[in-house]
């Protein structure tokens, strides 16, 4: 290909949407790829999207929807976070994007016409998610993970599964030009040239414990970009999905389809004589069995205008909140999410994948009972920071632009759940499978030129040392960890991790308790100085890789904490008892986490958001104070266009 | 990861078996774990459970068990094992339905139709090195915008739908007497493709676009390792996961295949 020299190569991190869509297009333009992924790609984390992707569409629009809307409710779902332009281009792509993916195959559902059918979901009043059953994240995987067979059956991209990525190497000027990764099987750990490295390795639930992430979603290679002195922004902004299944070792996902195809939030209450709701006196009594008029729903009594698909912060912070107030399920943390009224046919077919879901984990037909749910560590709105180019007028960006979505890292990209662009402080459900293609696709014309037009020597010019050296300093480092022998339990050290996150950094914070997280992770980092390695075979050794990630958990549980601490404000999903308004005076700004390499700690500064197009106003979504009755301002919300 | 296997509700402690391997070419040895468990519990948290303590019943210090996982809500494939003799997912295995009473007995083994890798891991490349040969995917023109795909009934939708779930996890090969262990690579292309394989040829088939590769599916399976392998057992669609209707799929090749062959007869290409 002209230009592209035949040596020039682009390493891509991680097989999920983001990069499977970013080896597509690299690929597209006429530039090889190397795929690095821990687990064949099929098998990554987004094959666990449930309820769709979002974009305008012909029957929306003549409702009044449009580009413009999309992005202007992902900027009001996100608090006025996100910067503004990167969202803005988006959504503008979102609808070729969903025509691509038709093009390759996805089975999206068809109305009786045969047109692409379309569901509600939170944060929005117009019907414009599609989505295919309810495993559209697992359609939309394979759909690329299909055009990648292609283009590896052509030679185009060159797979490298059950790979681990240990470190970007960087050169003496600070650009990256290349990776450190481990075979799995194998150990063998080596050095790979790259002329830019994309890393699309997807979110850090685990870093919470339990989550409803798989589990490679440990954060660990973001955390050794950070490591490695790529900043980390906005890090405190975790999401926290209101309906989840508690479950031993996972927290299963009940998607907001359900709520979305008309699924109600509900507990168990009394109305007392002034009207106000309090605890059933039998909470624990059959669900089947109690009146309507017992049936307290709570999100559609406070939030008239969208009742159950409020977005997920809020109805998060309301379903926790009737948990304190005594009135969960059996007086526990549990609440009811109930579509057992709905007809068996409607539900089988639209939101099959989670039906069943719950019946293999519960044990119970939702069908015939309302499923009992509870809110889980979900998504992760912040990641390694990224800049782009925006238009004159910050419509948009500049297409093709080198610098879009590159990390300050010089070469090095982070697309996909792995970067905290789009989604501000809260994320909108079904956006983040639009925000991972997207990057794929439209910042993947960015690397290619970044590579064409690369004033640096290409990769394979550079000297063999500065891979052998890199090579050296992982071997070193696990060396040492194996010759740990220390008392301390390493699977122990991240149970601990994910109680303390998750007791201190999700749904309510406050500085005194975060400063004790701080202080514990610190105790955590100490301990794992003194670990002992169950495994010393160098074959496939999983107590080893595990091991590894773990102390880059704690590194990234640090920034996180740190990031909240010194926000004091409450926006989005980071809320703060002891701060409980929103202060864009001191922080409409993304939070930068560096990390120190001698304290092993962060160090935290503040950046401006690039506001753009829509002014920062009050975000109440209609709220109705269930106290004083007061609706609260909101923006014209439109009214009765949900259909 | 859980350091807990259970919920907190109906504690008590089950006998795990577990077949381990050290590598591909190590023999294979028994070793037995107690572990904790209640309401909730799933064959992936007793395996991460035993991870955490890996101390056999005898008392000795043991190496923790490698095992594959992923999504842990059946929908990525990865932690297919044979459990108790069959072959499925273990993360949707719950304890409560193998072991209710306390001491109940728990027998976990890799798939025996993939190499061993390491103790319950598996390598199953074979399979997706068959979706390739099977040319499984639709051939489109670009990303570039080119307006939406083809129409489609949501009769359509719906039987294509189905056959898109499946998580390429071998629940189907594993159980079919005609599908074996081929550790040649250079074989692969000559050995039986199996269930899966064969139904998503249909599936990538029914595509308005996808099917303008399907003269070349269809030379694929009426070659050796095609459709006229499969021996009718109905073993596969019995233990796939996501009830995709193999047996269909299989008739439905089987179909397509004699068609073409009658058609290259006459063509005589
Ligand atoms: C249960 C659930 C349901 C969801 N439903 C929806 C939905 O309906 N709509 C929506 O828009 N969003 C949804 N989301 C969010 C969305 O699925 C994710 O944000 C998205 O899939 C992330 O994709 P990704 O490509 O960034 O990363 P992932 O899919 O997580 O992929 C990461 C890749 O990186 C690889 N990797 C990681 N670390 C390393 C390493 N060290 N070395 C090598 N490779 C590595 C992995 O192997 C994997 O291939 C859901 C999320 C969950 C948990
Ligand atoms: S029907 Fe065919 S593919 Fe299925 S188990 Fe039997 S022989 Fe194997
Ligand atoms: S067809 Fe079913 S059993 Fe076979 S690989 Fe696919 S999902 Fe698994
Ligand atoms: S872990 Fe994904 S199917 Fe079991």
């Amino acid at each position: 290909m002209a230009g592209a020299s035949q040596q020039q190569r682009v390493i891509v991190v991680g097989g999920g949407l983001a990069g499977l869509a970013a080896a597509v297009r690299i690929t597209e333009g006429g530039i090889p790829v190397d795929l690095f992924s821990i687990v064949p790609v099929k098998r990554s984390h987004s094959v666990c999207a449930q309820g769709g992707i979002n974009a305008c569409n012909d029957i929306a629009r003549q409702q009044g929807y449009s580009e413009h809307e999309h992005f202007d409710e992902t900027i009001y779902g996100g608090d006025f976070l996100a910067h503004q332009p990167p969202v803005y281009e988006m959504a503008q792509m979102a609808p070729r994007i969903i025509d691509l993916l038709d093009r390759m195959g996805v089975p999206f559902n068809r109305t009786a016409e045969g047109q692409r059918d379309l569901r509600l979901f939170g944060g929005s009043l117009y019907k414009r998610t599609h989505f295919s059953g309810a495993t559209t994240g697992q359609q939309l995987m394979y759909a690329l993970d299909e055009q990648v067979r292609r283009a590896e059956a052509a030679g185009k991209v060159h797979k490298y599964e059950h790979w681990e990525f240990l470190r970007p190497v960087l050169d003496e000027m600070g650009a990256c030009r290349g990776i450190v990764a481990q075979d799995l099987r194998t150990m063998q750990i080596r050095a790979f040239r790259a002329d830019a490295v994309v890393m699309a390795t997807g979110g850090c639930g685990l870093v919470f414990g339990q989550s409803t992430n798989s589990v490679m979603c440990t954060g660990a290679a973001a955390s050794r970009c950070y490591q490695a002195g790529v900043k980390y922004a906005n890090g405190e902004f975790i999401q926290v999905h209101p309906t989840a299944i508690p479950g031993a070792d996972k927290l299963r996902l009940m998607s907001e389809s359900a709520r979305g195809e008309g699924g109600r939030v509900w507990v168990p209450g009394k109305k007392d004589a002034s009207g106000a709701w309090g605890p059933h006196p039998q909470p624990g009594m059959d669900p089947r069995q109690i009146p309507d008029e017992d049936r307290y729903y709570f999100l559609e009594e406070r939030y008239p205008a969208y009742g159950n698909i409020v977005p997920r912060d809020i109805a998060t912070r309301e379903i926790f909140n009737v948990c304190l107030e005594g009135m969960g399920v059996g007086g526990g943390r549990m609440v009811y999410l109930d579509l057992s009224f709905k007809p068996r046919e409607e539900l089988e077919r639209k939101l099959g994948g989670i039906m069943e879901i719950y019946r293999k984990f519960v044990g119970e037909d939702p069908c015939e009972f309302p499923m009992k749910i509870f809110p889980g560590v979900h998504y992760s709105m912040g990641g390694l920071w990224t800049r782009y180019t925006p238009k004159s007028d910050l419509r948009g960006l500049e297409k093709g632009a080198p610098g879009n979505m590159m990390t300050n890292v010089e070469g090095l990209y982070a697309f996909g759940e792995v970067n905290y662009q789009y989604h501000g402080a809260n994320r909108l459900g079904a956006n983040a499978l639009l925000s991972c293609i997207f990057d794929g696709l439209f910042n993947g014309e960015s690397v290619v030129n970044y590579v064409r037009d690369n004033a640096h020597a290409p990769a394979s010019a550079v000297e063999q040392g500065l891979y052998a050296g890199a090579e050296q300093i992982e071997g070193d480092k696990e060396k040492d960890l194996l010759a740990r022998d220390g008392d301390q339990n390493v699977y122990e050290i991240s149970a601990e991790l994910g109680d303390e996150m998750t007791e201190a950094s999700t749904v309510i914070k406050t500085g005194e308790r975060l400063q004790r997280a701080i202080d514990k992770v610190a105790e955590l980092r100490d301990r794992y100085r003194r670990i002992g390695v169950a495994d010393a075979s160098m074959w496939t050794n999983q107590a080893l890789s595990f091991a590894k990630s773990v102390g880059d958990m704690i590194a990234i549980g640090d920034a996180i904490l740190r990031g909240g601490m010194l926000r004091e404000e409450s926006r989005g999903s980071h809320y703060r008892a002891d701060h409980p308004e929103r202060n864009d005076e001191r922080f409409l700004k993304s939070t930068i986490a560096e990390f120190d390499p001698q304290s092993k700690t962060a160090s935290i500064t503040f950046e401006d958001v690039e506001v753009g197009m829509v002014e920062p106003r009050k975000r109440t979504y209609g709220k109705i104070e269930p106290a004083s009755g007061q609706k609260a301002g909101a923006k014209t919300e439109p009214a009765g266009a949900s259909n | 990861m859980a350091a807990e296997a259970s919920t907190g509700m109906n504690e008590r402690v089950i006998r795990v078996r577990l077949k381990r391997q050290d590598g591909p070419d190590a023999r294979p040895r028994w070793e037995s774990f107690d572990v904790p468990v209640g309401t909730g519990s799933n064959v992936t948290s007793v395996l991460q459970w035993i991870c955490a303590h890996p101390v056999t019943v005898e008392g000795k210090n043991t190496t923790p068990p490698v095992y594959d996982s992923g999504c842990l809500e059946e929908v990525c494939g990865s932690c297919t094992m044979v459990v108790n003799g069959r072959v499925r997912q273990a993360c949707s295995a719950l304890i409560d339905h193998y072991c209710p009473k306390d001491g109940d007995e728990l027998t976990l083994e890799p798939m025996t139709k993939f190499p061993v890798v390491r103790d319950l891991s598996v390598d199953r490349s074979r399979l997706f090195s068959n979706l390739e040969r099977m040319r499984a995917w639709v051939p489109v023109d670009g990303t570039y915008d080119l307006g939406a795909g083809p129409e489609e009934t949501p009769e359509a939708q719906q039987t294509r739908y189905v056959l898109s779930t499946c998580m390429s996890c071998g629940c189907c090969l594993e159980a079919c007497p005609q599908y074996t262990l081929e550790t040649d690579e250079e074989a692969w292309d000559r050995a039986f493709v199996g269930a899966a394989v064969i139904s998503q040829a249909r599936y990538f088939n029914m595509h308005e676009t996808g099917s303008s590769l399907k003269k070349v599916r269809l030379t694929e399976l009426s070659g050796p390792g095609g459709v006229s392998d499969c021996g009718n057992a109905q073993n596969c669609v019995n233990v796939c996961p996501k009830e995709i209707p193999l047996t269909e799929s299989i008739a439905a090749i089987g179909r397509q295949v004699t068609a073409h062959n009658i058609r290259q007869f006459f063509s005589g290409d």
